[in-house]
């Protein structure tokens, strides 16, 4: 008979480091999927994942059951995430001068055309990710959160810790830098 | 340029692509082997910390080792070793040479 999370999660807690591989085979997807969007290359990905799990081991005891734990695992992950982000800062810099030929035909094609210009285009995708990769740590995890995973204030705030006036404040502050960025390239391109 | 435009555009070309969760080969075999290799106990932690210290004290020692031996001078040597010598006499018989009254 297949054990419940409650009665595995006792048992790692008693001293079975094993019972805690099939809550690993279990929820690996999901932060894989996570930590997928806040870094690139999948030794970076799979370090952040292992950090997670790691910390999930070591902190065990601090889940209180009153929650499932996947929202308890998922919190762990997204600060872990984070925490990548703000180690990584320096690796930032990049110049929009250098968009690739299918970047510079989309961008033409949103000014011509509005209209014309594709979301589902792998041009567009390319765009985005570039965008991303120079926001601030913080303007990075709102805009993939609120905007992007179409979350709540009140779950940003639950899942980062930060309170919910802050992540207002964040969150205005990552439009801003947003917007910026993207005068920037419209700038580097056509002025 | 419109930018409001062109930011709805672009978060929307994010929107698309979920990214994947595929699990790499052998992932949960790895961590399950870090995990394990984990010290579990508050005393594994703390012999675990006293054998790192060990190491910082034994290169804190070989430095002033190697600061000493380069700064020794064979004047110093006489003079000092010498002088040390004779305080240490003096001051371990200094009890044998009082005069008690009878």
């Amino acid at each position: 008979m297949e054990r419940t999370e409650a009665e595995l999660i006792a048992a790692v807690l008693r001293g079975d480091a094993a019972s805690f591989e099939p809550l690993i085979e279990k929820y690996s997807p999901r932060v894989f999927a996570t930590a997928r969007r806040y870094a690139r290359r999948e030794s970076e990905i799979e370090d952040i994942v292992q950090e997670v799990w790691l910390k999930a081991f070591q902190k065990l005891s601090s889940f209180r059951g009153d929650a499932p734990f996947e929202h308890w695992l998922m919190r762990l992950a997204v600060r872990t995430c984070y925490d990548f982000l703000r180690g990584h800062q320096r690796n930032r810099e990049s110049m929009f001068s250098e968009l690739t030929e299918p970047e510079e035909d989309w961008l033409d094609r949103f000014v011509t055309h509005p209209d014309g210009a594709n979301e589902h285009a792998e041009a567009a995708k390319l765009l985005i990710g570039r965008i991303m990769d120079q926001l601030s740590p913080p303007a990075r995890l709102i805009i993939t959160l609120l905007e992007i995973e179409d979350r709540s204030v009140k779950e940003i705030s639950k899942l980062t810790g930060w309170s919910i006036p802050l992540v207002k404040v964040r969150a205005f502050r990552a439009r801003a830098e947003m917007r910026k960025l993207l005068a920037k390239m419209a700038k580097d391109k056509y002025l | 340029m419109n930018l409001v435009e062109l930011e709805k555009k672009l978060i929307a070309a994010a929107r698309v692509e979920n990214p994947s969760d595929e699990v790499p080969f052998g992932f949960t075999t790895r961590v399950m082997a870090r995990i394990t290799s984990l010290p579990n106990s508050a005393a594994a932690l703390w012999a675990d910390a006293l054998w790192k210290s060990a190491g910082a004290c034994i290169v804190i020692v070989c430095v002033f080792c190697t600061i000493s031996v380069l700064t020794f001078t064979p004047a110093e040597k006489e003079g000092s070793a010498g002088n040390l010598a004779q305080e240490f006499e003096k001051t371990m018989l200094a009890g044998l040479e009082t005069d008690y009254p009878r």
